[in-house]
């Protein structure tokens, strides 16, 4: 998987490198805020409220 | 995909044409089931370093607009005549900042705007008001939930509260002490003669908490309610934390830096 990302980022090593970055970059900022934000809230262990 | 033709004459591996050598299927296929579990097992630790830093960063912002915002809506309020207590006010909407809840025991200057509601969308920004519990120094039960671990964690530490610990409520016009239950030469939470503890764990229904007394009677008394999940990082059980009013209210006009208690 990561090796066939690799071999399609265009360039030399330096510019597939750079490009590797941004791209990891991008994936960490989607989780961080759009996924996980809306993947928490169905999670169970957020309770802090008592109700019936 | 075909494997290209191997000439047995050769001592070369096999290649795909442009000239690469390509492992067995088997070891592709192992490689990319490695790969993914990996990736899973990176995407988990950034879920726990999002629960426990990221959604403190970003309730930090919430909570400083959320102060200035309640300033905000004090400095507007046209002034109450003296003494006027918020109950007379009335609770905010669901979302609007309620009051400002201010604990020493749990750091210097420790303070939350504490919302009304008690919904995922109020909690992430601060402590929520139960919806329909007692006001800030009203007879009943002022009850606040909040997040333990993650979303600022105000609660984090609310085990640490002890017997005779102020929690101070800050409002538009007056400052609310309220004193954690219990003995607070002893320590011990049981200790009041109205029975009510200064802190229990309870199952995750046991509504009785926020009773208007505690414990499920008639108001009676000003107390004041936290809750929090336990143990941290679980929502299996509840820790509450049941506070009464210490005295009347201190009007802002009178002493507009607070009682001496916030000093800790």
């Amino acid at each position: 998987m990561y090796g066939w990302i690799w071999r399609h980022l265009p360039g030399n090593s330096a510019s597939r490198a750079a490009l590797a970055l941004v791209l990891v970059l991008a994936v960490v900022a989607l989780l961080l805020f759009v996924v996980f934000p809306w993947v928490e809230p169905r999670l169970p262990y957020n309770d802090v409220t008592v109700d019936q | 995909m075909a494997e290209p033709e191997l000439d047995v004459g050769q001592r070369v591996p096999p290649s795909d044409p442009r000239g690469r050598r390509r492992d067995p299927l088997w070891q592709r296929l192992a490689r990319g089931a490695g790969e993914l579990l990996v990736t899973a097992g990176f995407v988990l630790l950034l879920f726990v370093v999002y629960e426990v830093y990221v959604t403190d960063l970003l309730n930090d912002r919430q909570q400083d607009q959320l102060s200035e915002e309640i300033q905000q809506q004090w400095a507007d309020q046209p002034p109450a005549a003296p003494g006027t207590p918020i109950v007379e006010q009335g609770a905010p909407g669901v979302g609007e900042p309620l009051a400002v809840l201010h604990v020493p025991r749990l750091g210097e200057d420790w303070s939350r705007v504490v919302l009304e509601g008690t919904a995922e969308d109020q909690l992430s920004q601060g402590p929520g008001h139960y919806v329909g519990t007692a006001l800030p120094g009203q007879v009943g039960n002022l009850a606040l939930a909040g997040h333990r671990v993650g979303k600022g964690s105000p609660f984090l530490d609310a085990d640490q509260l002890l017997p005779g610990d102020p929690i101070v409520v800050e409002t538009a016009d007056a400052w609310y002490v309220y004193r954690v239950l219990g003995g607070a030469a002893t320590g011990d939470y049981a200790a009041d003669p109205s029975g009510v503890p200064g802190q229990q764990i309870v199952a995750p229904s046991d509504v009785s908490v926020i009773a208007p007394t505690p414990g499920g009677a008639e108001a009676t008394q000003a107390y004041l309610t936290l809750t929090t999940c336990h143990p941290k990082y679980s929502a299996r059980q509840r820790l509450i934390v049941h506070a009464v009013l210490d005295g009347a209210g201190i009007s802002k006009a009178d002493d507009p830096d607070g009682p001496p208690e916030l000093e800790g």
